[in-house]
C-alpha cells in the first residue's frame, strides 16, 4: 500500500458521510437525553457531544475484521460501527430487541456481529481486554487491528501503563485511541497528573504516538489511517490521543461546578460538526439542501429507532439469571 | 477386597508433577492452550510447576509476564474472547487481588452483560493457603471471595487425581474457571493411574464414608481433616469426610445427603470465619436440612488474623487435627 494512499480523500460524497456520521451521532444523544428526562433512559447516560470526530473518524478507517473496544460514552462508537439506532436505543430502554438483549445499558453496548466488545465502565478496564484479543490475533498470526477507545482519565491507572508495557514489549497490533477531553469526570487533567501530555506517556513506552486536533474530523481521519496502516503493516501498537472536548455534562447527575461556562462555550465555537460543516460551506462543497437532506434521513432513523425502543419486550423475570455462565455445557 | 479385573499402571508423582502434566497435556491437545504468567517460564514457576515447559512448548506458549497482574489477566481474558484457551497463572491469591478488577468487572460480567454474545473461556490458577511461614501477604485463602462471585467457577483440587484431571475440564468449560491449589499440597506425593485423565469438576466427592458425622472441608484442609478423622476412629466415631471440590457451584446435593445420613456437621475451612465459605455451608444446610440435625454445626477455620510469620503462630492460626477432632466431639456431644 502506498503512502499517500492513508491521507483521506475528501471527495463530496465521502466528506458528506463524515458530516452525516457526526450528526446522526449528535441527533441520537439530543434524543437520549430527552428520553433520560421523561425517564425511558435511567442509570448513567454519558454524552458524546463535542467528540463526535473521533469515533468518525478513526472507525470507518478499520475493516470489518478489526475488533472495536470501548468505554462508556460509547454510543458514537456503536453507532458508526454498525450497529443500529434501534438495536443501541432498544438496550438503553432495558429492552430484550436491545444489542446486549438489555441487560447492559448505555454502558455496555456489546455487538458480536461488527465485533464490537463494548461498553466498559471500569475506567481502562478495556484496556487490558485489547492486549489480549490482539494476542490471540498475534499468535493465530491474523492480521487485524484492535481499536481500543478510553478518556484521558485512563492514563491514570494501573491498567493504562500495564497494557502500553505490554502491547510493546509483546509486540501487538493494537491502536489505542485516547479521547483527552480534558476532564476525568469532573477533575481536570491538570490537577490529576504530574505530565500532562498524554501521548508522551504512551512513547515512554517504545509506542509510536501521536496527538492530533481531535475536533478536526479530517486530522482524525488522517491520523486514523496512518496509524490503522502502521499497526496492520508493522503488527506494532500504536497510539493516538485525540484532543478533543465534552460539551455536556459528564453524565447526567452531573452539575458541573468544575468549570467556567465560558470555557464550554469557546470549545463549542470549535465543535467538530460545526466547524466540518462551516468548512464544507465556505468551500462550496456542500449545498444547504445536503444537510437539509442528512438532517432529514436521520431524522426518519431515529424515528424509527425511538418507535422500535418503545415496542420492544421486557425480559421476563425468569429469565433474570439466564446467562450468568453458559447454557450449553461443553 | 476382590482383586481389580485388569489393574492399571500407577505412576509415583507429586501434586506439582500431576499440575504440570495437566498443563503438558492440555499444551499437547489444544493448539489454542497457552500459558502466561509471572515466572512460569525461564525461573520454572513460583512453586516449580511449570518447570521444563518454556524448553518443550517455548516461549510463545509458556509466556512469561511483567508484574502486572490486571495486565496480564485481563489479557486472558481478551485473548479467550477472541477464541483461545488461555491458562493464567497467578502467583498467589494474594498477589490475585491485583487482577480482581479484571476478574470480577470482566470475566464475571461480559457473558450476562452482553446477553450472551461473549463468553470467556479462561482457567486461572493460583496458589493459596498457609503454612510455609510466608506471612501475611503469601497466606491467605481467599478462594471463598472468589466463590462469592455469580459469572466464575472456582475449583479446590486437594488430590493427585483431580490436581492432573480438573485442567482439562476447566479449559473445556465456556466459562472462567479458577483452580485454587494449596501450596502445601504441592509436595503431596502419591500414586496416580498412569492414563489418569479429565475429571468432572462439579460434584463433591465423599473421601471416606461414614455414619456418625459429616466433615466437610476443600483443598489443603483435607488431608488434615482425614487425619482427624482417623483418629475419631480409634475413638469409635466414624466420620464422613466430604471433599467439595468445586467451590462454586457448590454440589448441595452431596452435602445435604451426607448430613441427612450422619445428622452431624462440622465444617473445616482454611478462610476467616467470618463472612466465609464455611459461613453459607453452615447456611445452606440450616435451610436444607435443619429438621435432620441432632446438633448445632461446627466450624473450624483460621483465626481471624493476618496469618503470622513464626511457625508456632501461623500453626495456632490456622485448622488443625487436634482442632477439627475436638470440634467433631462437640458436636456428638463427647467432648
Amino acid at each position: 500500500m502506498n503512502r499517500t494512499d492513508d491521507r483521506p480523500h475528501l471527495t463530496r460524497a465521502h466528506s458528506l458521510e463524515l458530516l452525516k456520521q457526526m450528526i446522526r451521532i449528535s441527533r441520537f444523544e439530543d434524543k437520549c437525553a430527552e428520553l433520560y428526562t421523561q425517564e425511558k433512559i435511567r442509570g448513567f447516560l454519558h454524552l458524546y457531544d463535542g467528540e463526535e470526530a473521533v469515533a468518525v473518524g478513526v472507525i470507518p478507517v478499520l475493516e470489518q475484521r478489526d475488533r472495536v473496544v470501548a468505554a462508556y460514552r460509547e454510543h458514537g462508537h456503536a453507532l458508526v460501527r454498525g450497529m443500529s439506532m434501534k438495536a443501541a436505543l432498544a438496550e438503553m430502554y432495558g429492552k430484550r430487541e436491545g444489542c446486549s438483549g438489555g441487560r447492559g445499558g448505555s454502558m455496555h453496548l456489546f455487538d458480536r456481529a461488527t465485533n464490537f466488545y463494548g461498553g466498559n465502565a471500569i475506567v481502562g478496564g478495556g484496556l487490558p481486554l485489547a492486549i489480549g484479543l490482539a494476542l490471540a490475533d498475534r499468535m493465530r498470526g491474523e492480521k487485524r487491528v484492535t481499536a481500543c477507545f478510553f478518556g484521558e482519565g485512563a492514563a491514570a491507572e494501573g491498567e493504562f501503563h500495564e497494557s502500553m508495557n505490554l502491547a510493546a514489549l509483546w509486540s501487538l497490533p493494537v491502536l489505542f485511541v485516547c479521547e483527552n477531553n480534558l476532564y476525568a469526570m469532573g477533575t481536570a487533567l491538570a490537577i490529576s497528573e504530574s505530565e500532562t501530555d498524554i501521548h508522551a506517556k504512551a512513547a515512554c513506552y517504545r509506542l509510536a504516538s501521536e496527538a492530533v486536533d481531535g475536533m478536526d474530523v479530517v486530522a482524525v481521519e488522517a491520523a486514523a489511517r496512518r496509524a490503522v496502516h502502521a499497526v496492520r503493516e508493522t503488527v506494532k501498537p500504536y497510539f493516538l490521543e485525540c484532543r478533543t472536548y465534552r460539551f455536556r455534562a459528564h453524565s447526567m447527575f452531573d452539575a458541573q461546578l468544575y468549570r467556567d461556562k465560558a470555557e464550554v462555550e469557546a470549545w463549542r465555537k470549535k465543535g467538530p460538526i460545526v466547524r466540518f460543516q462551516g468548512w464544507l460551506e465556505q468551500n462550496k462543497m456542500i449545498h444547504p439542501e445536503d444537510v437539509a437532506r442528512i438532517e432529514a434521513e436521520v431524522a426518519a432513523e431515529l424515528a424509527e429507532a425511538v418507535a422500535f425502543a418503545e415496542a420492544g419486550t421486557w425480559e421476563p423475570v425468569e429469565q433474570l439469571t439466564r446467562y450468568t455462565y453458559a447454557e450449553t455445557a461443553n | 477386597m476382590p482383586a481389580a479385573t485388569a489393574p492399571s499402571a500407577t505412576i509415583e508423582l507429586t501434586y506439582r508433577e500431576a499440575v504440570r502434566e495437566a498443563i503438558r497435556d492440555a499444551l499437547k491437545r489444544d493448539p489454542r492452550v497457552f500459558l502466561m504468567g509471572e515466572d512460569v517460564g525461564r525461573y520454572g514457576g513460583c512453586y516449580a510447576v511449570s518447570k521444563g515447559l518454556l524448553a518443550e512448548f517455548g516461549p510463545e506458549r509458556i509466556r512469561d509476564t511483567p508484574l502486572s497482574e490486571s495486565g496480564f489477566t485481563g489479557a486472558g481474558i481478551g485473548a479467550a474472547i477472541a477464541g483461545m484457551r488461555p491458562i493464567v497463572e497467578v502467583m498467589t491469591v494474594n498477589f490475585s487481588l491485583l487482577a480482581l478488577d479484571q476478574i470480577l468487572n470482566t470475566a464475571a460480567t461480559v457473558r450476562h452483560m452482553s446477553g450472551n454474545q461473549f463468553g470467556v473461556p479462561l482457567v486461572i490458577r493460583m496458589a493459596t493457603g498457609a503454612g510455609r511461614q510466608l506471612a501475611a501477604q503469601h497466606s491467605h485463602s481467599l478462594e471463598g471471595w472468589y466463590a462469592h462471585i455469580p459469572g466464575i467457577k472456582v475449583l479446590a483440587p486437594a488430590t493427585l487425581e483431580d490436581a492432573r484431571g480438573m485442567l482439562w475440564t476447566a479449559l473445556e468449560d465456556p466459562d472462567p474457571v479458577l483452580i485454587f491449589e494449596h501450596i502445601m499440597l504441592y509436595n503431596m506425593s502419591g500414586k496416580l493411574a498412569a492414563d489418569a485423565g479429565p475429571v468432572g469438576i462439579d460434584k463433591a466427592a465423599v473421601r471416606r464414608a461414614g455414619r456418625d458425622i459429616s466433615l466437610i472441608t476443600y483443598g489443603g484442609s483435607l488431608w488434615k481433616t482425614i487425619e482427624a478423622a482417623s483418629a475419631l476412629a480409634a475413638e469409635n466415631i466414624d466420620a464422613e469426610v466430604i471433599d467439595l471440590r468445586s467451590l462454586r457451584p457448590l454440589d448441595d446435593a452431596t452435602i445435604m445427603a451426607s448430613v441427612t445420613k450422619t445428622r452431624r456437621a462440622v465444617i473445616v475451612d482454611e478462610g476467616w470465619r467470618s463472612g466465609s465459605l464455611a459461613a453459607e455451608i453452615c447456611t445452606r444446610i440450616v435451610e436444607q436440612a435443619f429438621f435432620d440435625l441432632d446438633a448445632p454445626i461446627g466450624r473450624v477455620c483460621s483465626e481471624e488474623v493476618p496469618i503470622p510469620y513464626p511457625r508456632h503462630l501461623e500453626e495456632a492460626a490456622l485448622p488443625q487435627t487436634p482442632k477439627i477432632v475436638a470440634a467433631a466431639k462437640a458436636a456428638l456431644g463427647r467432648a
